[in-house]
């Protein structure tokens, strides 16, 4: 009984430092009601310095929160119950938060710089005309393989990831939209299709593919590639960008017969009560020398092109990352597949996940 | 009990000890790694601890997840002990069970649906997300296992303790009090001990009813990971996990200090039949 | 005591009615909705007509089972042996202690631990035996999964021999019994309610590990949790999602009765 007694007292000691620590923290940060702009992002996908720079210019308090996964994202804005001024969604979700009329339509006579992004990356598929978004970074899937392990000749194509010397040596994205996708474009077709019949050929080509497959697993493929665990992965430009930095003997390529391009987009979601600090921050994100700062720091492609101006040659010149416009033309956006197509996807990956071996 | 079985036995506590460490030294190893990385030790640097000194975000963060986590523990420590002793005194073997599954949904479903069913909860009820709707969940999800810890040793005392008691003259509280609180004390202290493992581990619960500027540790961990986990990290949890272990043997310490010669040497009389063994 | 009892008991019914009665009704209502949220059955004929739904309900049976055996075995030495060393309060702190770290960073530890050019593996290739896949493989998977759950099994058997009467053990001896049945004959059907409570503490959660899955296991297995967590959040189809929640809690529910205290036998009782 004493022994509880001393814990518990203990207990509510420590409580009360950590309450009035906390306290004091909060308010030394200068959180008041109407100057915080909230920003709901993934985490460390912007660089700190930034935050700083826009917080000394305009005397807005970023409050800066961070999800794991769009969908979860998207879960917790429908929801409510939040105040997020701004968050930088893929474009799918965008897609299916424009459906759900989640999103507030962009005000452009509030923008300024927006002339600034490449126009290859505006009025796309997925938000015509760019009512409600605006590009943050973007970037491919593709395959990144270890030169020590295997020869850069034999790994171009989508269809060489079922060749016999891969055996047990292939790390997958753990996403059903891409690796149906990539099972799609190896066939020439369209990694949005929703025809059964081909779908159902997806589904047997990829059951001749576990014999290769090491494992599928996420974000985690950087640090297994850098490490050399395996010797190819199907992995994110991004991605494969901080891995290039970090092993010389890896190499990215986005096959040519068909990838996706993805885009992360800025929205204003309806949750906003900040709106004008929503567009004090896009305006500030759309000035070249921060949206370079921003590239530089995250290693993703930039759609400024008065920032990439302002970026190192060998960053810009850099196929891997910033392809010329004959691969991009055969790259494809992920449309929004709605319900029942995502449900079928999902399926057949689930079955391609419990017949690996 | 023989001189080669006792060493046989540390030797067992010993290898039990180094697994459970293992991974835990990998990572204070690491956080000196001048290599940015986890693989490959490439030079000694404190530049991560450096950076973390200045990082008043994380700190602000780790702040918050400790008053989280002291605080749910705490409370679902009361409610727990008190749901044990009403789970013991319900009459009859089904409706315990009925209760005890009860008791153990919220320990089976996956993070997931009890992060999103809270959510939606606290939505229809118009709570709005932050530090409260958090400690709700926290408390929520870590009673169960306050419940599991005590309930084993509920069922372990001796009926016949509070009947003399009550022979005494004892009220009903004063029989909680004095004879059933002090025979449990060391499961309500190591459901203390897991319900603040459960609030500093959790990030799916936590993900889906945070809000307006409130965030914890685990969180700012999972969603870090698409860009990899920065050395910060290690360096962070080193800290802390040298402050809990100077916390624990410093309690530990304290309360050896205040416990009663009588006590000791009721141990010592314990500890003396087992090793007649 | 009726009154008493009644006192202290609402704070907890409370959060029963609030926090585990609403929300599974909830859960049971949405498993009989359709994508478009009209009323089906529909979910539960695909589960229980789909192979590959009740292959992998089966294997995630399987390898709960597994671990919590392995842990089980692990930790109830452990248990015991640290109910008999000096400061034993103090080591069953230290127990706990690493859980206080987080599990993702854990998990990348291990990963570094057991990669192809990790720790273990430098070791064999010094050693001679040459490098290994370990990373996910079963085995790791269940290794790793076993350390995350030792802790939770340590603790209540640890609670159960610290309550056991001392002086029954020494009536043991006098009766002439030796060490192993004292052992089987009073010590182990005595801790039994620590080693049950243990076994639900580490089995249930096991049914639904998905972060380890992925990061040790590479998506070998698949657990009823990871479904959950792939129709909550990527399909966005709660009703199945849901669907197999109820599976999950009514398989809950038969490990507890299976589990459950019983009346007691003679000798030693099995959980």
């Amino acid at each position: 009984m004493r022994n509880l007694k001393v814990l518990f007292v203990g207990i509510i000691a420590i409580i009360c430092v950590l309450f009035v620590t906390s306290r004091q923290m909060r308010t030394s940060q200068g959180h008041t009601g109407d100057n915080t702009l909230t920003i709901y992002n993934w985490g460390d996908y912007i660089d700190p310095e930034l935050i700083k720079k826009f917080e000394q210019e305009t005397g807005y308090k970023v409050s800066y929160e961070t999800f794991d996964s769009n969908e979860a994202m998207f879960t917790k804005i429908q929801q409510g119950g939040t105040a997020y001024d701004l968050t930088i969604p893929s474009e799918y979700m965008i897609q299916k938060m424009m459906a759900e009329e989640m999103l507030i339509p962009l005000d452009y006579t509030k923008i300024k710089g927006i002339e600034n992004i490449d126009s290859r990356f505006m009025d796309l598929d997925f938000d015509p005309e760019n009512k409600y978004s605006i590009p943050y970074f973007w970037g491919t899937l593709g395959i990144i393989y270890n030169d020590k392990f295997v020869d850069g000749e034999n790994i171009q194509h989508w269809d060489d990831l079922w060749k016999e010397e891969l055996r047990d040596s292939v790390m997958l994205f753990d996403g059903a939209r891409e690796v149906i996708g990539l099972a799609l474009n190896s066939d020439g077709e369209s990694l949005n299709s929703k025809d059964d019949e081909l779908l159902a050929q997806a589904a047997r080509k990829l059951a001749k593919l576990p014999d290769n497959v090491k494992a599928i697993v996420a974000d985690e493929i950087k640090m297994y590639m850098i490490n050399e665990e395996a010797s190819v992965a199907v992995t994110f430009s991004g991605e494969a960008s901080e891995m290039l930095d970090n092993n010389e003997h890896l190499h990215y390529v986005i096959p040519s017969e068909g990838s996706n391009v993805w885009f992360d987009n800025i929205v204003i979601p309806k949750t906003t009560r900040n709106i004008d600090g929503a567009y004090a921050f896009i305006n500030f994100l759309l000035v070249p020398e921060n949206a370079a700062q921003n590239a530089e720091y995250i290693g993703y492609s930039t759609p400024n092109k008065e920032a990439m101006g302002l970026l190192p040659e060998e960053i810009i010149e850099d196929e891997q990352f910033y392809p010329p416009d004959e691969v991009i033309n055969h790259l494809e956006v992920y449309e929004d597949l709605g319900v029942e197509y995502i449900g079928i996807y999902n399926d057949i990956f689930l079955e391609f996940k419990m017949h690996r071996r | 009990m023989n001189k080669r079985k006792g060493r046989l036995a540390n030797l067992y506590l010993f290898m039990v000890f180094v697994l459970l460490y293992l991974p835990i030294f990998y990572l204070i190893f690491y956080s000196f790694n001048a290599g940015g990385n986890m693989n490959g030790f490439t030079g000694f640097t404190l530049e991560y601890y450096q950076a973390l000194a200045e990082d008043t975000r994380l700190l602000g963060i780790v702040v918050d997840t400790f008053l989280l986590a002291f605080l749910s523990a705490l409370l679902a420590t009361v409610i727990g002990t008190f749901g044990a002793m009403m789970i013991f005194y319900t009459r009859g073997r089904k409706n315990r069970n009925v209760l005890l599954s009860m008791n153990n949904i919220l320990m089976v479903s996956p993070d997931v649906i009890i992060g999103a069913s809270f959510l939606i909860f606290f939505t229809v009820l118009g709570i709005s997300l932050n530090f409260l709707s958090v400690l709700l969940s926290h408390v929520a999800f870590s009673i169960p296992i306050v419940v599991l810890m005590v309930l084993p040793r509920l069922k372990e005392m001796n009926p016949s303790l509070i009947d003399a008691a009550r022979d005494l003259g004892a009220t009903n509280w004063q029989i909680i009090y004095k004879v059933i609180i002090p025979f449990v004390t060391p499961g309500i202290i190591a459901g203390y001990f897991m319900a603040f493992t459960y609030s500093l581990d959790d990030f799916a619960v936590t993900f889906f009813v945070t809000g307006n500027g409130f965030s914890t540790l685990a969180v700012e961990i999972y969603s870090r990971a698409r860009q990899g986990i920065s050395l910060e990290i290690n360096a962070l949890s080193t800290l802390l996990f040298l402050f809990s272990m100077i916390l624990v043997i410093g309690y530990y310490f304290i309360s050896q200090g205040n416990t009663s010669k009588k006590q000791k040497s009721l141990n010592k009389s314990r500890q003396e039949a087992i090793d007649t063994l | 005591m009726t009154k008493t009892k009644t006192m202290y008991s609402i704070p907890y019914i409370l959060w029963l009615l609030l926090f585990v009665v609403a929300p599974v009704l909830l859960i049971v209502y949405q498993s009989f909705t359709d994508i478009d949220g009209a009323f089906t059955v529909g979910n539960y004929g695909k589960y229980f007509t789909s192979s590959t739904a009740l292959r992998m309900t089966f294997n995630s049976l399987l390898y709960a089972g597994i671990i919590t055996a392995a842990v089980l075995l692990i930790s109830y030495p452990t248990a015991y042996f640290l109910s008999r060393t000096v400061h034993k309060q103090l080591w069953l702190m230290l127990i706990i202690l690493p859980t206080w770290i987080n599990l993702l960073l854990k998990a990348y530890a291990f990963i570094g631990i057991f990669s192809v050019n990790g720790t273990i593996n430098n070791f064999l290739e010094f050693a001679g035996i040459g490098r290994q896949q370990i990373l996910f493989t079963d085995t790791s998977f269940i290794f790793v999964a076993a350390y995350i759950e030792i802790p939770f099994m340590i603790l209540p058997i640890f609670n159960a021999l610290e309550e056991m009467n001392p002086s029954l053990i020494s009536a043991s001896r006098d009766l002439g019994a030796n060490t192993w049945q004292t052992f089987q004959r009073v010590i182990l059907p005595l801790s039994m309610n620590g080693v049950r409570s243990g076994v639900q503490a580490v089995f249930i959660p096991s049914l639904s590990l998905f972060m380890l899955t992925r990061l040790i296991g590479g998506n070998r297995v698949i657990t009823l949790g990871k479904a959950i967590e792939q129709h909550f959040m990527v399909t966005q189809n709660w009703g199945m999602g849901s669907t197999i929640g109820v599976i999950l809690i009514l398989s809950m529910v038969a490990i507890m009765l299976l589990t459950g205290e019983k009346k007691r036998r003679k000798g030693g009782n099995r959980a």
